[in-house]
């Protein structure tokens, strides 16, 4: 038998192998993509239009179509999702619709994203007539991106004193004139890290995409909101399983998988690093 | 996942009756933007069902459920049994569920019990990190890199098989889990610490009677919630798993998830067609386990919750 000294050390051991044995899969799948993602990597590689199909040249309309996409999330999802969680931290009353609020949005959080596809396809795409555009994709990725941007918003603001909005109150300041000029602009910092890790996540979504109209190959870019588009995550899924030469295309697929991971790594860390800031600038 | 209503908004009264207009329509519009979410909701319910709907009448959907064959791009005689697909998402999704739970829980306990501050100041980003890593990504690691490895240890019948898309969901799932688990051990006071260690435990013992047992529920949704996220992952099964549509329960095989049968079959179905139908059935199938996972990993933190 072991000694409860022993055990302990034991089991803390063990521990301390499963938290090693994370970070080794990060480092190693970290380390694969950018290994043999730098091979193919160029200023040409970033900036060219794909020839052949796509076994030759860049990916250029797959990172402005990736863009696009990132651009109509902000443009929809972040000023919903801002008010929405101003709604139920500042002014909703009743706990019965709190309650259903609460529920509506921790269940869109858990909705798998191929069946956010579903709704773009059968609502965006069929129903209203957008077709497989630009804008059915971007539409549904601002639904999939909405919840989580409502809670992180709702968090930040949930963060400010009560101690902030009595003191406006007494000053006289309306309910709208406290929120607007003493909460947000302390909530701020929360609610931008919250932005950037949901356009981040929508950056990097495949499946909902592959429903509402993504392209495999494009010589140009998408010019209107109805245009077809190509856009990273699909890229890297499209010439690591259905390009004509598998094995020859390995280096394009590394290094489109390097541009993604760069991408979506770059916005998390930056939130990250801002979420650190802000939590040590204000101790409350 | 406690969400307190109303945490910020201590000193808001009943005065909405007599707000200036220009408050007022502030409130709707703030309120308006609220309802998209319940609306969104609705949304994927109601157009699942409608989707769905005519594959009712037109096929057997005894047959649908029970059915072991699933071949729906057959010409004359498609069948639409959906336990292959059923059988495959659980199988990838169990197979993960039993790698990452272990290793899962022990990363927890060592990141909220053990390690140092400073330790922790660099685990906890690496966590994020990798829980912000598209699901593609992981996806084409497993076909490029893991497949091989697995080739050369297991010798599968298939190179793409259900154990390679289990261990890149175990990935996967282990920084959810870790999250949540890890908040919900630091929710446990200290001072029930303190009072295990003064009776002489050591501190093994202490997170083994006490704190996990104090954390149990946080830890069970944990564990419940990152499940659901593998039942709904698509693009890391589509690309590890080999997409063989046979029914059985080798690992070493190729199968095929239900995400993945959605996410595929769409690239060549025609649209309004039986086939197209039934795929908005997969998708009602698969949102009604995911939504009752999700509601039970709810249940769980709201009923088991210890308050100190």
């Amino acid at each position: 038998m072991l000694g409860r000294k022993a055990k302990e050390a034991v089991a803390f051991t063990l521990f301390r192998g499963c938290a090693l044995l994370v970070v080794l899969a990060l480092a190693v799948i970290l380390g694969y993509i950018l290994t043999g993602g730098l091979e193919r990597m160029s200023v040409e590689f970033l900036t060219g239009m794909p020839r052949r199909a796509n076994t030759q040249g860049g990916i250029l309309p797959a990172i402005v179509g990736t863009f696009y996409l990132m651009l109509i999330v902000l443009a929809i999802s972040v000023p919903i999702g801002v008010m929405a969680a101003i709604y139920l931290v500042e002014y909703e009353q009743s706990s019965w619709m709190g309650r259903v609020f609460r529920l509506a949005v921790y269940n869109l959080a858990g909705v798998p994203s191929i069946v956010y596809g579903l709704l773009g396809l059968g609502i965006f795409v069929a129903y209203l007539g957008f077709g497989f555009s630009l804008l059915s994709a971007g539409l549904t990725l601002s639904i999939m991106t909405l919840p989580l941007m409502i809670s992180s918003a709702r968090e930040a603001i949930a963060a400010v004193p009560g101690a902030v909005r009595e003191a406006s109150y007494a000053l006289g300041a309306t309910k709208w004139q406290t929120i607007r000029h003493h909460v947000l602009p302390y909530a701020l910092p929360g609610i931008f890290t919250g932005i950037i890790l949901s356009v981040s996540r929508a950056a990097g979504e495949t499946a909902p995409l592959m429903l509402t109209g993504v392209a495999m190959s494009l010589q140009r870019l998408p010019d209107n909101l109805f245009d077809s588009f190509m856009a990273l995550p699909y890229h890297v899924f499209y010439m690591a399983t259905q390009s004509s030469d598998l094995q020859a295309t390995r280096p394009i697929q590394y290094a489109t998988a390097l541009v993604l991971l760069l991408l979506v790594l770059g916005m998390n860390l930056f939130a990250i690093v801002l979420r650190k800031r802000y939590r040590d600038k204000y101790r409350w | 996942m406690a969400w307190k209503i109303g945490k910020g908004g201590r000193c808001r009264g009943r005065r909405n009756k007599h707000l200036p207009p220009r408050e007022k329509a502030i409130q709707l519009a703030l309120a308006a933007a609220t309802w998209t979410s319940v609306i969104a909701l609705a949304a994927v319910i109601g157009e699942l069902i409608m989707g769905a709907l005519p594959a009712f009448s037109s096929i057997d959907i005894i047959a649908f459920f029970t059915g072991t064959v699933w071949n729906p791009a057959h010409p004359l005689y498609p069948l639409y049994g959906v336990l292959p697909l059923f059988v495959g998402t659980m199988m990838v999704s169990f197979g993960a569920a039993l790698i990452a739970i272990p290793i899962g829980l022990g990363c927890s306990i060592w990141l909220a019990e053990v390690a140092s501050p400073r330790v922790k100041a660099i685990f906890k980003p690496a966590i994020e990190v990798l829980a912000g890593i598209p699901s593609v990504i992981f996806g084409f690691f497993a076909l490029v890199v893991l497949s091989e490895w697995i080739a050369g240890v297991f010798d599968p019948v298939t190179k793409l098989n259900a154990l390679n898309g289990a261990i890149m969901l175990a990935v996967m799932m282990v920084p959810i889990m870790v999250t949540l688990a890890e908040d919900a051990m630091n929710a446990v006071p200290l001072s029930l610490r303190e009072a295990s260690l003064a009776l002489g435990a050591t501190r093994w013992e202490t997170v083994r009677h006490v704190v996990v047992p104090a954390s149990l529920s946080g830890v069970v949704a944990a564990i419940v919630l990152a499940f659901g996220r593998a039942v709904g992952e698509t693009m890391t099964v589509l690309m590890a798993t080999g997409n063989a549509t046979l029914l059985h329960f080798d690992f070493l095989r190729s199968v095929q998830t239900m995400t993945a049968a959605i996410a595929i079959d769409f690239g060549e179905v025609e649209f309004g067609s039986e086939h197209y139908h039934v795929l908005f059935l997969v998708g009602l199938v698969l949102f009604t386990i995911t939504f009752a996972i999700n509601l039970l990993a709810d249940w769980v933190t709201r009923r088991f919750k210890e308050d100190y």
